[in-house]
């Protein structure tokens, strides 16, 4: 098994990259940090990379 | 999706948490990365290899509604944007055969010796945000699902009307691929049900499926929709109104409780049962089950790794008034895993879990931190030839499927200054911005123009890939052929496509006239003011203040606490004035925070980064002034209880007997012996919803609720009578609701068509209504009257002349975009959190407020703010100093002042202007241009309209 080891500082890690995971990681070096966006599946968007058109306002998802 | 541009962002997808070691400020991660088996830096995403694979796979992102290939991408903008293959269902790795990609793929990135990896990262916080679950099969199954093809769940009914769906968007039943004629939703599948253990509301579904149907009857107006429901919970901002026009394009909601769904003949038989006891049932050709969100399947897994606790439901347990900490310090939550939440919450919580994170490791920010940079900008040369690149995007079927875009795009060949143009399938995708700085280099194009979408949310991605390219970023044109095409024209194809062609010969004819703008920036003053000292501005100034920020609050009352004061206790049970204590003795305490009571804001000029305040502080009679330079404002100013002098057509007279909910809690947490009243009837939706005010207010069931369940929990024998519309305790205040139920609270629903009427006073007090399981109408003469009235914000129309920043119709702020930037109003540098926003419950307004603290500090944080170029721009020559522009001017941004030579000449202050254009378009002498917008751009624009080309 390969090993890689990070030491960076000031990095935060978001695990999860729907939505959520994304606007956190996103927020997150808008101030200023480094962030490591964990997601398990080979593409980041959740759900909502599955929705067709989202409420309130009906625009495309991503 | 710009998160996979950030060069801050590292993207480690096919990963596995394994675990998390440390304290606040300083952990260790151990991940393990699974192989992709295709080389991310050699892969093409050309699809090649998806065409040869030879084997079936079940395609879980059309919910298995199509089939794939183990070597696949789920779809064209997939983020990254690289092929991978399913180890689970692949030849070659599960038998050692086949290996059939590996020739087939021309740029020779497949790999199947990738082995899984281990990697370490070093961490100040963790930001958890893994969403939420599937319910159950065994839930679904009552309902025939598994069983007939034709019982769908809402997300894969999302998958049907979706363009890259199964189907390319159009509904069909599975069984024999028939256009359905009947389609039934059922609501609540897997939410309020103990059965499957999911007591909580699932709070997106009455609103998706609502959308859903909508859709479904754009696709197909004659398709009869029928929606059965308990309680029709479309409570956010504005939701109501969706729900409106459902009902007036014929969709029918039923209050119902579905028993079972059987097939029968060719269609699905749907039996259920109204309120009144009486069973009924009726054919549908297909049946979307409103699926609830449920907790990720490893929330338990993750928790332990973790080390924070689950709720009982295995959400993520969290606090009223710290909705985001979790049980572990440094370990922050947000999304769907919170609790089941829509897309607008989950991205409010996002940014504010953000600020919390940064505000705990402030001392190492910037210190990881990769500065982009680009290219060194190309200067075109005076008269350098005009070389436009055009790409016509299909945005899948989106505009593809109305827009005829391969002739769109050939219509441009041959254009004057088209040097090169092209379709792409998504053009907003990751590849598709590579090919864009290809084809600049290739072609030396010194002007794009891109024919797809809005350019609201998609121009900054296209000027970015300019930027990206080494062009200045203005010489851009994006012409919407989708809106203004595609969408509104979706039945007259060729008409969308002429009309295609003549936008884009419009913008390509602009095109040929724009010049490259200088992009400004101006530094930002380091201090932030909050408007308002009630629960948001104070937990708005705090985070601020934490993440090194000085603010001052300013309220015009005498001291913290706003609405919360009037509240006692909350429906979790908070002590409400205690915890509000202390947060605003930490807000006192703390030595980056001034708190100024008393005070009010009477002027504001300048722009973000740089605004200046006028504030009149009174004390007694006499009143003093000060000013405040600061950088950014946040506005917290509330609301307060609506009352209205009539409810739902009576006249009321507010009486010790007849009172609003909050009086009613004072009353309850009072010492007085007798303070829980006998008998009580409560009525819901007191001058909201099209009563009075013309919205939901969100959090007046929860408090009918809390305020039952405290008479009951004072003397069990009391009678208490609610009477409403739909019962909204959303989330887990469905417990509480339920356990009102339990608790012998009797609800009784009430339609606009048989409101309740009110008679008397004093001790004559009567309330009588329809009862829907007697049948019959009923009077009862209760101790007391609760009207459950609404929230009304505080003082936001002066507000919103002071600041320039619109109000709805309902006189709330309105903000910069509802779902993708829901705290930011659309002046720069102006923020909007809690009640002055829209009516919520606190919990909700605590997070708003953690998450404009987080916008907020980003200019703070960057000490600069970059100017839009676009701004307009005064020929001191042909200025007359007429001084028009500058009494028209909505943000003050033009001036008129002397010159050397002692002439008035206006100039314009290119920060606070916002380039509406209205100077220009008023100039009696045509001095003002408006960058990106001169008159020689629009003449050539409108003169390109009339020209027809001689191809047509
Ligand atoms: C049918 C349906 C329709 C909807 N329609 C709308 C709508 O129109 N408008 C709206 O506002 N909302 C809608 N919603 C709600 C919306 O989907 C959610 O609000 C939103 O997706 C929540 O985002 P999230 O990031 O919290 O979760 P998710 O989108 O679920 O993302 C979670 C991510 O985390 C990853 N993950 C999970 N566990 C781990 C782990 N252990 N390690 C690493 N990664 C992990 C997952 O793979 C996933 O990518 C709808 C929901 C449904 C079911
Ligand atoms: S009431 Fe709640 S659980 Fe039921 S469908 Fe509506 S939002 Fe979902």
């Amino acid at each position: 098994m390969g090993q890689a080891k990070e030491t960076k500082s000031g990095a935060v890690m978001v695990v999860g990259g729907g939505v959520a995971g994304v606007q956190a990681a996103l927020d997150l070096t808008e101030l200023g940090y480094y962030v490591y966006l964990v997601e398990k599946s080979a593409a980041i968007g959740g759900a909502m990379a599955q929705l067709d058109k989202t409420f309130p306002t009906n625009d495309c998802s991503l | 999706m710009e998160a996979g541009r950030s060069p801050n962002i590292e993207i480690l997808s096919n990963a596995d948490l394994l675990a998390l070691d440390g304290k606040p400020g300083n952990f260790t991660a151990k991940l393990r990365l699974r192989p992709r088996y295709i080389d991310a830096e050699k892969c093409t995403a050309c699809g090649l290899c998806t065409r040869y694979c030879p084997r079936h796979l079940v395609d879980q992102y059309n919910e298995g509604l199509a089939v794939t290939r183990p070597i696949h991408i789920d779809y064209p903008q997939a983020v990254p944007a690289t092929y991978f293959i399913d180890p689970k269902s692949c030849l070659h790795l599960q038998h050692g055969t086949c290996q059939i990609c590996v020739p087939v793929c021309r740029s020779k990135a497949i790999d199947f010796s990738q082995q899984p990896e281990e990697k370490e990262l070093k961490i100040g916080a963790v930001v958890m945000a893994p969403g939420f679950g599937r319910i159950g099969n065994d839930t679904l199954a009552k309902y025939s699902y598994g069983k007939h093809a034709d019982v769908l769940t809402s997300l894969e009914f999302e998958r049907l009307l979706c363009a890259s769906g199964p189907f390319e968007g159009e509904v069909k039943c599975l069984t024999d691929h028939r256009h359905p004629k009947k389609i039934a939703f059922i609501q609540c599948v897997g939410s309020r049900d103990l059965g499957c253990d999911n007591g909580y509301c699932s709070s997106v579904c009455c609103m998706y499926a609502i959308k859903e149907a909508l859709v479904a009857k754009e696709h197909d107006p004659e398709v009869e929709i029928t929606i059965y429901y308990m309680d029709m919970r479309t409570q956010g901002k504005d939701f109501d109104a969706a729900r409106t026009k459902a009902e007036a394009k014929g969709i029918r909601f039923v209050r119902a409780r579905v028993a079972d769904v059987m097939p029968w003949h060719k269609q699905l038989k749907l039996t259920y049962s109204l309120l009144d006891g009486t069973h009924h049932f009726e054919g549908f050709d297909m049946v979307v089950l409103s699926v609830g969100l449920d907790a990720p399947a490893d929330a338990r897994h993750l928790a332990n790794i973790a080390g924070f606790e689950l709720n009982n439901y295995d959400f993520c347990r969290t606090e009223t008034f710290a909705p985001l900490l979790t049980t572990k310090p440094g370990v922050f939550v947000a999304g769907a895993f919170q609790g089941p939440k829509d897309i607008p919450e989950s991205v409010t919580q996002s940014s504010a879990a953000a600020g919390i994170a940064a505000a705990l490791i402030k001392k190492d920010r910037n210190k990881g931190y990769v500065v982009k940079s680009y290219p060194k900008e190309r200067e075109l040369a005076k008269d350098e030839e005009v070389r436009i690149g055009v790409f016509v995007c299909h945005c899948g079927i989106n505009i593809g499927s109305v827009v005829d875009v391969p002739l769109v795009e050939q219509y441009t060949e041959g254009m004057e200054g088209v040097v090169y143009h092209a379709q792409s399938l998504y053009s907003c995708s990751q590849d598709a911005q590579e090919v864009i700085k290809q084809k600049i280099k290739e072609h030396n194009l010194n002007r794009i123009v891109v024919a797809a979408c809005s350019p609201r949310t998609h121009e900054p991605l296209f000027q970015e890939t300019l930027k990206d390219a080494g062009l200045n970023r203005c010489l851009f044109e994006m012409v919407n052929i989708r809106d203004q095409c595609s969408w509104v024209h979706a039945n007259e194809p060729a008409a969308a496509t002429a009309k295609s062609k003549d936008l884009v010969r419009m913008g390509i004819a602009k095109a040929r006239h724009i010049q490259p703008l200088p992009e400004q920036t101006v530094p930002v003053i380091n201090r932030a003011l909050v408007l308002g000292g009630g629960i948001a501005g104070m937990t708005a100034a705090l985070n601020l203040a934490e993440q090194g920020f000085h603010t001052t609050i300013v309220e015009k009352g005498e001291g913290l606490g706003g609405h919360l004061q009037h509240l006692s206790y909350t429906l979790r049970g908070d002590n409400v004035v205690q915890q509000l204590k202390e947060v605003s003795d930490q807000v006192e305490k703390h030595k980056r925070i001034e708190v100024m009571t008393n005070t009010e804001l009477a002027e504001i000029s300048g722009f973000v980064g740089n605004f200046s305040s006028r504030l009149v502080i009174k004390k007694g009679k006499s009143a003093k002034e000060s000013t405040l330079d600061h950088g950014v404002i946040i506005i917290a100013t509330g609301g307060r209880e609506h009352r209205p002098e009539k409810v739902l057509g009576n006249e009321i007279k507010y009486s010790a007997r007849i009172v609003t909910q909050s009086e009613l809690e004072k009353r309850l947490a009072g010492k007085a012996k007798d303070r829980a009243p006998a008998s009580t009837v409560m009525i819901q939706c007191a001058g909201s919803r099209g009563d009075d005010l013309a919205y939901c207010s969100k959090v007046c069931c929860n408090h009918a609720v809390k305020n039952a369940l405290k008479i009951k929990e004072l003397d069990p024998a009391a009678q208490v009578v609610v009477l409403y519309r739909d019962m909204r305790t959303y989330g887990y205040a469905e417990d509480a609701y339920r356990e009102a139920r339990e608790k012998g609270v009797v609800f009784i629903p009430y339609g606009m068509e048989a409101k309740p009427k009110i008679s008397g006073s004093g001790k004559s007090l009567k309330v009588t209504f329809h009862d829907p399981i007697l049948r019959e109408e009923v009077t009862m003469t209760p101790e007391l009257l609760a009207l459950s009235v609404g929230i009304v914000p505080e003082g936001t129309e002066e507000m919103s002349k002071l600041l320039k920043i619109p109000v709805n119709q309902d006189k709330f702020y309105l903000e910069a975009h509802v779902k993708l930037r829901p705290v930011e109003l659309p002046v720069a540098g102006v923020y909007v959190c809690g009640l002055a926003h829209s009516p919520k419950p606190v919990d909700e307004i605590v997070v708003q407020a953690q998450a404009a603290a987080a916008k907020a500090a980003i200019p703070l944080v960057k000490g600069c703010v970059t100017v839009e170029p676009t701004v307009s721009s005064v020929d001191k020559e042909l200025c007359i100093g007429c001084g028009l522009c500058e009494s028209l001017c909505p943000y003050q941004a033009i001036k008129v002042a002397k010159d050397e030579s002692g002439k008035r000449k206006a100039e314009t202050i290119t920060a606070s202007c916002k380039g509406c254009g209205i100077c220009a378009s008023h100039c009696p002498v045509f001095a003002i241009s408006m960058g990106g917008f001169t008159d020689e751009q629009i003449s050539a624009q409108i003169k390109a309209f009339g020209e027809t080309s001689d191809k047509e």
